[in-house]
């Protein structure tokens, strides 16, 4: 027995690496699952109750829900009148993408109520908060503006129902949290309505 | 008396080399590394550049023993360092300037590189190390922005994460992952912490040590990028170098005496650089509910930020980002010049050079400011520019005309 036997000894080695490698991928697992969000940050996204009384038409408030700003935006007349004529300049002015919205606020208004539009202020895009910009024609914005939200990081702009102009880094509409209303001036968002 | 110190140090020197090599290190590094005699002012900037990363670690140890991360605290934790800590102001300011620092000596000491063709084979290997460098580099200070929390570090990591989602299928899922939790939140700050302290300081030494292995294996290139080792003496050295050691350390020196200057004047007179190298909205604390008006990264970013931003499709634009990183990469392959230097270059590179630099230091200015259709415009002109030279060098550097190369180094 003095030849080596090289086939022999490539198979074993070649079988010793696959099984230390199978037990780094195992050992790995745990390191590579501690860095997923934590049994506690994701217990932290309970459902929030909102006042929205003491809104008054074109004011929007911003709450905190999941660690992300929603927006509750109550629309005037004026405002809910734009949105019609501005769908030819938006890349998805029905709501076809559904991801975006609950399927109770895929409507030319994206809400449930047309005077509340609620949605989640963080751009589709990189995740800034935009800002509320309500005011016609400004000069950084052009003379068609016809108010909405303008997103100070990458230009995108959005109008009075979140939904995105065509053209822009954002490649969506703003996203709108599961939401119901408690009562007229009472507002539940985190969750579709009261299952029981 | 004198006579006999030296007699035992000389015994325990050789005690020593027994042991470990200590002479044979100093000799073949130092004493017997030859360089080319004519190197230049282009070439402080990579002693410069380890000058920085050990001010970097030296002050960062000491940072650490009084920062706390985590979100509640960081932001304070900081402004406590800056107050009432004795010294603490001036060390915050070193390491914060020092990031600045850091990225101007490695995008000169890049230049150079492409000034003399200093990439070219052999030095492949040493150019892509070099750029690994660079992006551990980019990381560690991305990650090490985020801890002071305020309102920069939020919004700039909301977004930078934020990349990362925009690959697709399991974009969302990995960006979760990096976040640990559904926004930028204390499990990030935590994580990033742990990554800025230890685990890419850990990488930066190690990828440092190959660039100098791979460096002191194929030696330096030169102004005139021809090779020294091709004409050496009866002994095998080459008769356009110099030891390193006295001559270049003591060049070096002087080097380091004109940046320890200029770096002590930035941080006793300038330290935030009117916002430059410490952005003014970072010292408001970190508000996940608002985004400042304007949101720009630090100055070093914004050339890959402005080609983001110049693309209007969300995952293309970080593809866009990406490439413009993975194109450094491919340049010693990407050059088919039968030159390596400027000097013996003809027209068609020089040109190809500067509208480089005019595109890369306007990109880098338009990442800074607000994007409007003008500023976009030009994004997209200076990101076309930035990628042509690197895409069209195989043809260009091939044509072009050059001059015939001497035999020596040239100048005295």
């Amino acid at each position: 027995m003095d030849e080596i036997d090289h086939g022999r000894r490539r198979m074993l080695l070649a079988a010793t690496a696959a099984m230390g490698g199978v037990g780094a991928v195992y050992v790995a697992t745990p390191f590579v699952l501690s860095m997923d969000p934590s049994e506690k940050a994701k217990a932290a996204g309970a459902p929030i109750d909102v006042d929205i009384s003491k809104l008054e038409p074109g004011q929007v408030m911003t709450v905190e829900w999941r660690g992300k700003p929603v927006w509750v935006l109550r629309r005037n007349e004026q405002m809910l009148k734009t949105l019609p004529e501005l769908d030819k300049f938006l890349r998805d002015p029905n709501s076809d993408e559904l991801a975006q919205q609950p399927v109770y606020t895929k409507n030319p208004q994206r809400s449930i109520n047309p005077e509340y539009m609620v949605m989640i202020g963080i751009c589709t895009h990189l995740g800034c908060s935009p800002t509320y910009r309500p005011e016609f024609a400004p000069p950084d914005l052009g003379p068609e503006w016809k108010g909405g939200f303008f997103c100070p990081c990458h230009g995108s702009t959005y109008d009075l129902a979140g939904r995105v102009y065509a053209g822009m880094p954002a490649p969506s509409n703003l996203v709108i949290p599961p939401h119901h209303y408690v009562s007229a001036t009472r507002l539940l968002v985190g969750v579709d309505s009261e299952v029981i | 008396m004198f006579d006999k110190i030296s007699r035992s140090l000389g015994d325990l020197r050789e005690w020593a080399d027994e042991r470990f090599p200590v002479t044979a290190f100093w000799q073949d590094h130092l004493v017997k590394y030859y360089a080319p005699k004519n190197l230049n002012f282009w070439y402080f900037f990579g002693s410069l550049a380890f000058l920085v990363l050990v001010i970097q670690l030296l002050t960062g140890i000491f940072l650490t023993m009084n920062y706390k991360p985590t979100a509640d605290t960081a932001f304070a934790s900081v402004e406590y360092i800056m107050r009432d800590v004795n010294w603490g102001w001036l060390i915050r300011y070193m390491h914060s300037t020092g990031a600045s620092f850091f990225f101007i000596v490695i995008y000169l000491h890049m230049f150079r590189a492409l000034l003399y063709g200093s990439y070219r084979k052999p030095r492949e290997l040493l150019w892509v190390f070099g750029m690994l460098i660079f992006v551990v580099l980019m990381a560690e200070a991305f990650m090490g922005y985020l801890l002071p929390w305020g309102q920069m570090s939020f919004w700039g990591a909301q977004v930078i994460i934020s990349l990362f989602g925009a690959i697709p299928y399991i974009g969302d899922e990995l960006a979760l992952w990096i976040r640990g939790d559904f926004v930028v939140a204390d499990a990030t700050l935590n994580r990033f912490f742990a990554f800025h302290v230890i685990a890419f300081p850990l990488l930066l030494i190690g990828l440092v040590l190959f660039h100098m292995i791979a460096l002191h294996s194929v030696g330096s290139n030169n102004p005139d990028g021809i090779e020294i080792k091709k004409k050496k003496d009866e002994n095998g050295v080459p008769l356009d170098g110099i030891p390193f050691h006295p001559y270049y350390t003591v060049k070096d020196m002087i080097g380091v005496v004109v940046f320890l200057i200029i770096f002590s004047a930035v941080i006793f007179y300038a330290p935030e650089m009117g916002g430059w190298f410490l952005e003014k909205d970072n010292f408001v604390p970190a508000d996940p509910l608002k985004t400042p008006e304007h949101i720009a990264p630090l100055w070093y970013f914004t050339p890959f930020y402005a080609i983001l931003r110049a693309v209007p499709d969300k995952f293309l634009g970080v593809v866009a980002m990406g490439a413009s990183m993975v194109v450094l990469f491919l340049l010693p392959w990407l050059d088919r010049s039968p030159v390596r230097s400027i000097r013996y270059r003809g027209t068609w590179f020089k040109l190809a050079l500067s509208v480089f630099v005019v595109s890369f230091v306007g990109l880098a200015y338009l990442g800074t400011v607000a994007a409007t259709p003008l500023a976009t415009l030009f994004s997209r002109i200076f990101s076309v520019l930035y990628f042509a030279f690197f895409l069209l060098m195989p043809i260009y550097s091939k044509w072009d005309k050059t001059k015939p190369l001497p035999e020596r180094v040239t100048g005295k």
